[in-house]
Formats: C-alpha cells, sequence, structure tokens
C-alpha cells in the first residue's frame, strides 16, 4: 500500500513487519523519531517485542549482545556521537558473530558539533566487521530492512549490519512509499534459530579470549563471512524483488552508466540528485553516467570494476574526509582498480560536509572538473578536493 | 554435596580468593543460571579459547557492559517465557566501581531482575594492582605509589552498595569468603526478592595485597572483625541485618599481615594513618551496630 510518511516513521514500521525479539535503543538528532516511532508501536501493541529505553548507545549494544546471545532477533538504531560511543561494542559484536540489526543515521562528527547530514560516522567504523549498506531513499532503507536480517542471520554469515541511512534528507522526509506486508516479509525471512544461545539445559561459554595461536584464525573467520555475503547480497536482493516486485541491483547500481565516458561514483540520497544532474547533462550531450555504491562493506569489487572499466574519468563523490589522506571511498576505489588492466584517472570530492546542502549545481562543476582530468590529464592537486569552500568562511 | 559449577583447572592464582567466591555463589544459584563478567581476572583465569571453568551458560563482552549484557539477556528471557532462570553479574571491582557504573546504573534503574556480583579485591589486579574506586585509604598500589610524598592511595573506599540503595535496589549486601554460610544465604535471598539486587564480596587478592598464600581466609575474617567490611543486608533500602562482630579486633591486626600497608608500620606520620583507618572501623561498628 501507498502511501506518504515521515522516514523515521516507514522505518520504524519497517521493523514492525520484521518481528524483532528485542529492541533496545538510545535516543540521538536525528535518529529520534524512529525510537519515538517504535515506541509507540510497542504502546499500541502493534509489535509484540520487549523494548527498553537504555542509559547510553555504548549500553543500547551491549544489552543487544546479551539478548542476541540469548536467542533473540535484535534491533537498534543511532547516529553519529552515539555510534561513535558503541565503537568497542561494534567489535564485539562482530567479534562474537551475533546478527544484530541497526540503522544507521548518517550524521556528522563533532567538533565543531553539527547535528546535520553527512557520512563521517558510518565510514569511520567501516573496519569493524559489519556489513554496511548505503540507501539513496527511504523505501530502499525500509526494503533493506528485512533483507538485512536474512543476510545478517544466515548460517555462513552470522555478521551484524547495518542500513546507513542519511540524518534529516531521508529521516525527516515525507514521500510516498510502499509499505511492507508482514505476511510477505516472513516468505523471505525465516525465524532467527541460532545454533550457539545461552541456555542452562546446553551450558556453553561466549566471549572467551583468544591467545595469539587462536585469534588470526577468528578475523580469517570473519573476513570469509564477509566474502560470502557479496553473493548473499545480490541473492537476497533478487529474492526481495521476486516478492515484492522492487530490485535496487544488489551490490551496486548503475544509471546511464554504459556509454558513460564520465563515471560518477557515489552513494547514499546525494544519488538522487547526482541523477537528476546526469539527466541534465546528458541533454546537453555531455556523456556522463552513475555508478551508485549500495554494499560498501563487504566492498565490491569485481562488481565496480566490471562498471568502471570502459570510462575515461571516474569522479568519487562522498561525505567525508579522512584528515591526512582524501578520503574513504575514493582511496577503497583506487585500491580495487589498481592491480588491473583498468587505467582510468580516478578524482574525489569531499561534499555536503556538516550538512551543507549539495545542490545540482554543484554536480555540474564536479563534472566540470573531471572532464577536465578527462582532456588534460590528472595532476595530483587535482585528485582530491574538499569541495565548496567558501574562502570568505576561512 | 554437588559439583562444583566452577571447575578446576582455571589460572587463578594459589591463594586467590576470586574463585572461592565464584564457587560459592554458584553453589547457591544452581544450574539453572546464566552469568554475565566484564573483562578482568576472573574471565582471564576462566575461559582461555578453548577451554573454560564455566559448567553455566557464561557470557564475556567488554570491561564497562556486563549490566548491559546482562539487562539484554533478561528481557529476551522474558520474551521467550523463561524467567524461571537465574540471572547474574559476577564482576571484579574495577569494572563495578570505575568503568562499568554508568551500566549498573541503567540495570538498576530500569528494575531488571538480576543479581550483580562484585568480587572485591580493591584494586586493578588483573593489569596488575592499580588503584580503582574501590582502593581503601592508604593502600600501596602500582599507581598509588608509597614514596617521599606519598603514603599510599589518599582517596577514601567509594561506598558502592550506598550507590544500590539509593537506585531503590529491593536488594543490597556485603559478604565475605570467610563466612560461606551467610554468602550463600545472601545470594539465595537475592534470587528470591524480584528485581536488581547487588551484593559485594570481600575477596583478598594475594599478588595485590600482598600476603602469604595460605592466610586468604584469615585475611578475609580479620577484615570483618576488625570493622573494617561491615556485613549486612538492606532489603527495599531498610537495613534488615548484619553479622555481629565478638570480639572487635584492632585494625593493625588485619593490616600488619599485608604488603599493600606495610609502609604504615615505618614512616612518619604512619600511626596517625593507621588511626584514621581505626576511625573508619569504629564508625562503620556504630553505623551498623556490628558490636550490640
Amino acid at each position: 500500500m501507498m502511501r506518504v510518511a515521515e522516514g523515521s516513521y516507514a522505518i520504524a514500521d519497517a521493523v514492525r513487519c520484521c518481528s524483532p525479539d528485542v529492541v533496545s535503543v538510545y535516543p540521538i538528532t536525528p535518529q529520534t523519531h524512529i525510537v519515538e516511532h517504535l515506541s509507540q508501536l510497542v504502546a499500541n501493541g502493534e509489535l509484540d517485542c520487549e523494548y527498553i529505553n537504555v542509559d547510553s548507545e555504548f549500553s543500547s549494544l551491549s544489552s543487544l549482545i546479551g539478548a542476541s546471545a540469548a536467542g533473540a532477533r535484535t534491533y537498534t538504531s543511532t547516529t553519529s556521537q552515539g555510534l561513535a560511543l558503541m565503537f568497542e561494542v561494534l567489535y564485539n559484536a562482530s567479534g562474537m558473530r551475533l546478527p544484530i540489526v541497526m540503522t544507521t543515521v548518517n550524521r556528522a562528527l563533532s567538533a565543531p558539533l553539527s547535528i546535520w547530514n553527512d557520512q563521517q560516522d558510518t565510514f569511520g567504523v567501516r573496519d569493524s566487521g559489519w556489513i554496511q549498506l548505503y540507501a539513496e531513499n527511504v523505501q530502499e532503507v525500509m526494503d533493506l530492512t528485512p533483507q538485512l536480517y536474512r543476510i545478517s542471520e544466515d548460517p555462513d554469515i552470522l555478521t551484524p549490519s547495518m542500513a546507513c541511512m542519511d540524518g534529516y534528507i531521508l529521516t525527516h522526509v515525507y514521500e510516498p512509499v510502499e509499505f511492507l506486508d508482514p505476511g510477505l516479509v516472513k516468505e523471505i525471512l525465516p525465524p532467527f534459530s541460532p545454533v550457539n544461545v545461552l541456555d542452562p539445559e546446553d551450558p556453553k561459554t561466549f566471549g572467551a579470549f583468544a591467545d595469539p595461536s587462536w585469534f588470526t584464525e577468528f578475523r580469517y573467520l570473519q573476513y570469509k563471512a564477509m566474502e560470502r555475503a557479496l553473493d548473499l547480497i545480490g541473492k537476497v536482493d533478487k529474492e526481495f524483488e521476486e516478492t515484492f516486485g522492487r530490485g535496487y541491483g544488489g551490490l551496486i547500481d548503475t544509471y546511464q552508466a554504459d556509454d558513460a565516458e564520465i563515471l560518477l561514483v557515489s552513494l547514499g540520497s546525494i544519488v538522487g540528485t547526482i541523477k537528476d544532474a546526469v539527466d541534465v547533462l546528458r541533454k546537453e550531450g555531455i556523456k556522463v553516467g552513475l555508478v551508485k555504491i549500495r554494499s560498501y562493506r563487504p566492498f565490491p569489487v569485481e562488481a565496480l570494476k566490471e562498471a568502471l572499466k570502459d570510462a575515461s574519468v571516474v569522479a568519487v563523490i562522498e561525505k567525508d574526509v579522512s584528515v591526512g589522506y582524501q578520503s574513504a571511498l575514493l582511496t577503497d576505489i583506487k585500491g580495487a582498480l589498481y592491480n588491473t588492466s583498468i587505467r582510468v584517472p580516478i578524482v574525489g570530492f569531499a561534499v555536503g560536509l556538516g550538512g551543507r546542502d549539495v545542490a545540482m549545481k554543484q554536480i555540474r562543476k564536479i563534472v566540470e572538473n573531471a572532464s577536465k582530468v578527462k582532456d588534460e590529464g590528472l595532476e595530483l592537486e587535482t585528485e582530491f578536493e574538499i569541495f565548496g569552500v567558501n574562502p570568505e568562511c576561512l | 554435596m554437588q559439583e562444583s559449577l566452577f571447575a578446576p583447572g582455571h589460572r587463578a592464582c594459589a591463594g586467590c580468593g576470586m574463585p572461592i567466591a565464584i564457587k560459592l555463589v554458584l553453589d547457591a544459584a544452581g544450574p539453572n543460571t546464566i552469568v554475565a563478567s566484564p573483562t578482568g581476572c576472573l574471565e582471564v583465569t576462566s575461559t582461555p579459547f578453548p577451554e573454560s571453568s564455566w559448567k553455566v551458560p557464561w557470557i564475556h563482552s567488554l570491561f564497562e557492559n556486563p549490566a548491559s549484557v546482562a539487562s539484554g539477556i533478561e528481557i529476551a528471557l522474558k520474551k521467550f517465557g523463561r524467567t524461571d532462570i537465574n540471572l547474574l553479574v559476577i564482576a571484579g571491582d574495577g569494572s563495578t566501581f570505575d568503568i562499568g557504573i554508568g551500566s549498573i546504573s541503567g540495570m538498576f534503574d530500569r528494575g531488571h531482575n538480576i543479581t550483580y556480583i562484585c568480587y572485591d579485591n580493591e584494586a586493578y589486579m588483573n593489569t596488575g594492582g592499580q588503584r580503582s574506586g574501590s582502593t581503601p585509604f592508604y593502600a600501596s598500589t602500582t599507581t598509588t605509589p608509597i614514596g617521599t610524598q606519598s603514603p599510599g592511595n589518599l582517596v577514601r573506599k567509594k561506598d558502592m552498595p550506598a550507590i544500590a540503595v539509593a537506585h531503590g535496589a529491593p536488594y543490597v549486601a556485603t559478604a565475605s569468603i570467610a563466612y560461606p554460610v551467610d554468602l550463600r544465604r545472601k545470594v539465595k535471598r537475592s534470587l528470591e526478592i524480584k528485581g536488581p539486587a547487588y551484593i559485594q564480596i570481600n575477596a583478598p587478592c594475594i599478588t595485590g595485597w600482598s600476603y602469604a598464600e595460605g592466610d586468604t581466609i584469615e585475611l578475609a575474617k580479620l577484615v570483618v572483625e576488625t570493622c573494617i567490611c561491615p556485613l549486612y543486608e538492606y532489603v527495599n533500602g531498610e537495613l534488615v541485618g548484619v553479622k555481629k562482630v565478638r570480639n572487635k579486633r584492632p585494625v593493625e591486626d588485619y593490616l600488619k599481615t599485608q604488603g599493600r600497608y606495610k609502609h604504615l608500620f615505618h614512616v612518619e606520620g604512619g600511626e596517625e594513618y593507621i588511626a584514621n583507618i581505626q576511625a573508619i572501623a569504629d564508625r562503620n561498628a556504630e553505623k551498623f551496630g556490628l558490636l550490640d
């Protein structure tokens, strides 16, 4: 059923359809509406789960470690500072192979304090062993929610996952969305039935320490599970499409990319703006296209090689900076192509930091810059740019 | 006598008070129990992968989160209708008094049906005996060392049981491994009372306190008989029972057998420091009516 709804409400309803046993949350702007809606669903008897308001994000994820180990399907949501406070627990959850699912609202990290959107928070935890999928719009986050449970809880994966959605831009927007049917969700999402649970009938030890003769193997097994997730993400996307009629292309998606000389690579809600910009530029005869990253971890190296191999220039557009060396997606993409025969100049643009609006005219300027690289070659100073710095503010 | 639920073969030091406490706690709780523990001596000595001393389900996540982990277990069990299972946190004083106190406050505040047990050895013993919020006055630790300008720790021991009582925890008690019948009774009582419980168990540490390894129980007894560690229990905020001390001993009897207090007997001003410790013991005796 298509209805106009606020992004956060729509996400809460998607969570309801996945029947979590335990929801443990702590409020933080701009994630608050998700937890408010969830608590209302519980208060109305529409979501039958144990719901707790805990004392911090650190505690919300910690409590889900206990709940998940006890055999519960678990959910939480956070953003920015809350995600940073969880840092230690993120690694712990993935290392213990607990398939927790989290909606991670993207927001800038302090200082200076900013409640507005960029993606510094989730890029900052890319190595924490969590599956990270980025959504373009509210519908995609909704649809990702049951898919992530299906992927994370797969016995061959057992890896926690986060659906990344841009703060305010997606959490607070009202747009028409197709609400999920809980009956259909059940068709693609079997009940959570873990092999190892905390049970006095069959006592097991969770979270033992590993000395150097064991630790490497634990990480190796996590690494292999994440590799297997590459296949499963595509497979589950197809299953979802067969059941619900909406598919997203799996690990990556492309737009006007087939004959594109200039390929833009991006992720998150800015993809919508870029698509509009591509339409306008195409009308002007500029051969520009888009590769949308859906799965950032695991990183879809093979899919990207295939998508980028014929481009004349690649421009990566992302909302994060690695202070000291460029930005995360840019360096990952360069790394993915380095040991191949693909020789295409790759440039990067950090945009939209701390919620600065990125409009079509900025995308146009980025395409102009990329076009110049295509024609004149790559200089070190053109490889990466924090885009749109206002000299008057400096 | 039933087989212990804490198996031998663990790596705790000979003479360590902690495993004695764990065995007594598990004796009282029985096999229908789940335990959450933080990083610490208990965790590293009992679970070197792929071995484990635990014959009940046990989970370790991080240093500061066992109260949160247990909270999650509790609500998951509630969802599955398994409220018959005893749920314990067993943690050291570093995790309890300092780094994990936020999580504990949340657990008390939300009223989870969990018994939180702190084995209290009065410093960060797993990392080599650094001062914690539980370290008593004038104890020499590796981060409150004695020196020309320092007589050891200069901060009072945090009153963690009072913090638990202030949260409205329906059951709060202190116990000692030297009084096993009392200790087991308190664990059982905590499990009978619905809601969060806090039990703090004095557990001597042979390396951190520096004493002869055969003296563990003797020291655990002395700390009670000197009134430095009063044994009491609160139910719903009311003091309902204390372990009476028949022959109150001077604090010197307790202090002189431990390396961490050795300096008090020869440094300048040592007599005054000992008198200050005696004053704390006297106040405990009066406050809890230990001698009546």
